[in-house]
């Protein structure tokens, strides 16, 4: 794209763009060592997680801030106002990614080294691992505006939701066995929720860098495949 | 999961209207060419103004916009040297056309001038004087088309108690103001607005503007603005032109939110070399 008359424009625009990049950054960073101080009970990780998030709450407002002084300032028409919302949007999503990474490490911390079972330990680091792969593609589409990338991520969002379901029903079936059970198990339950929470914060990602590019909103529903809400205790047993 | 993608691209910039491609054309322009001598000023433009819906022009000084303006009253033709070819269709009929009188045309098609210029009369003969020329009213129905006027400009209850002082003591968008309530006092079809607010203050330009948004549900106008984010308030059409040629036309929210033509884009977000 050429650059515009007015220079201090394109810097604007490129700074609201760098904030971004350094947030998905840490977002990205902050996934993988909650999972791994929960995987590991590593408490110093969890509290580095969690210390992180400070700085991920300053981006965004930083972000916000000079979306809104660029609106001010220049009333952005086109590609340059869709550029300007979408940074506004997508600074929000990752700011809410950090927030649901720093809730994983905190859970990490409460469990501490109760009991947990290898292979929910094991799905859950498999669910966190596919959401931490469309972050990584949703966070590069947004940098390199790649409508096909992002709606790549975006239909892959309903395999998440099913491993998600799967891991509902397993953790129904342990808290059912031994009410013991049921402290931690309640712990890995939001963990999982967290992760496919943010899995659907990819997801508005996608949405986003779809409306940057083309202009367009994406009308149809996203795909679902979460079944936990239909599920009762006796259908989980 | 889902496998088609549809998108949805019906949604309205600010107050002004979604576009409405329903109504009828009021203006066919075809192949115009307009000529200032030997230089070709518009190059074979094509375009509808829609009925009762604003219509702003838009492109880089010299690009011809002032130019097609001047066409649809032909008031170029007080200049010998200049001419147009091709058709502009008013409800069917060509104006070009050497049989269409001119005097007749400029009473159908109002214009609006970007600095004001009242006469150098009372505000009420200001409005009057147009209307003597096409109409014999007794004293009291004038009185009543002037108040009219006054009123659909939204100039009347600044004006009421001094209709017989001079138009020119009048700030500069009340000026202005009087000149839309002269244009429409003729009761035109179409009203042209050439740059009318460039050289108003914000409240003045706020007051025309508002004026166009509720003139429009009477006449059709099209309006030639430097000012993108007043096309992208006020209208429901936008064309772009450049060079002396048409480039782009389409409904206003399209073309500020997403222009087909990369030319478009660069010239509306400041990129223009």
């Amino acid at each position: 794209m050429a650059e515009h008359i007015v220079t201090s424009y394109d810097n604007d625009l490129q700074a609201l763009r760098r904030r971004i990049s350094e947030m998905g950054g840490i977002a990205e960073k902050m996934l993988v060592d909650a999972i791994q101080a929960l995987v590991r009970h590593d408490t110093a990780l969890a509290q580095s997680v969690i210390a992180s998030d400070k700085r991920l709450d300053v981006l965004q407002r930083e972000v916000e801030e000079n979306a809104i002084l660029t609106i001010a300032r220049r009333q952005p028409l086109a590609v340059d106002l869709r550029e300007t919302i979408s940074a506004i949007r997508v600074s929000g999503d990752v700011e809410r990614i950090g927030d649901l990474a720093k809730n994983i490490a905190k859970r990490a911390l409460a469990i501490g080294t109760d009991f947990q079972p290898q292979k929910i330990v094991l799905g859950l680091q498999h669910m966190s691992d596919l959401v931490l792969g469309q972050l990584k593609d949703v966070l590069d589409a947004y940098a390199q505006q790649d409508t096909v990338r992002a709606l790549d991520v975006w239909k892959r969002d309903g395999a998440i939701d099913a491993l998600y379901t799967s891991l509902f029903r397993e953790l129904l079936t342990y808290m059912m066995e031994d009410p013991r059970n049921i402290s931690f198990c309640t712990h890995l339950l939001f963990c999982a929720k967290n992760i496919e929470r943010i899995g659907d914060h990819t997801t508005n990602i996608a949405e986003t860098v779809h409306y940057l590019v083309t202009g367009e909103t994406l009308a149809i529903d996203r795909p679902k495949n979460d079944q936990s809400i239909d599920m009762s205790v006796e259908a989980g047993a | 999961m889902s496998s088609t993608i549809a998108v949805n691209t019906s949604s309205a910039i600010g107050n002004a209207a979604a576009a409405d491609t329903t109504v009828p054309v009021r203006i066919a322009v075809k192949n115009l060419n307009f000529y200032y001598g030997d230089f070709r000023s518009l190059k074979d433009i094509s375009i509808d103004f829609y009925d009762r819906q604003v219509t702003a022009l838009i492109g880089p000084s010299g690009c011809g916009k002032s130019t097609l303006l001047r066409t649809f009253n032909r008031i170029y033709s007080l200049y010998p040297e200049q001419r147009a070819d091709g058709q502009i269709l008013l409800d069917g009929q060509n104006v070009l056309s050497p049989s269409v009188d001119v005097n007749e045309l400029r009473a159908r098609v109002g214009m609006v001038f970007q600095k004001p210029t009242p006469f150098p009369m009372s505000i009420y003969d200001n409005i009057a004087f147009g209307i003597r020329l096409y109409e014999k009213l007794p004293k009291s129905e004038l009185d009543g088309r002037v108040e009219e006027a006054l009123r659909k400009a939204a100039l009347w209850d600044e004006v009421k108690d001094k209709l017989r002082q001079s138009g020119m003591g009048l700030s500069g968008g009340q000026q202005q103001r009087l000149c839309i309530a002269r244009t429409i006092a003729q009761r035109p079809e179409v009203i042209l607005l050439d740059e009318p607010t460039s050289a108003l203050d914000p409240i003045s330009t706020g007051k025309i503007e508002e004026l166009i948004e509720q003139l429009r549900s009477e006449f059709t106008i099209v309006i030639v603005t430097h000012n993108m984010q007043q096309a992208a308030r006020i209208s429901q059409f936008t064309a772009f032109m450049y060079l002396g040629e048409l480039i782009e036309f389409g409904p206003t929210t399209k073309m500020f939110m997403n222009p087909s033509k990369k030319q478009t884009q660069d010239y509306i977000t400041g990129r223009f070399g």
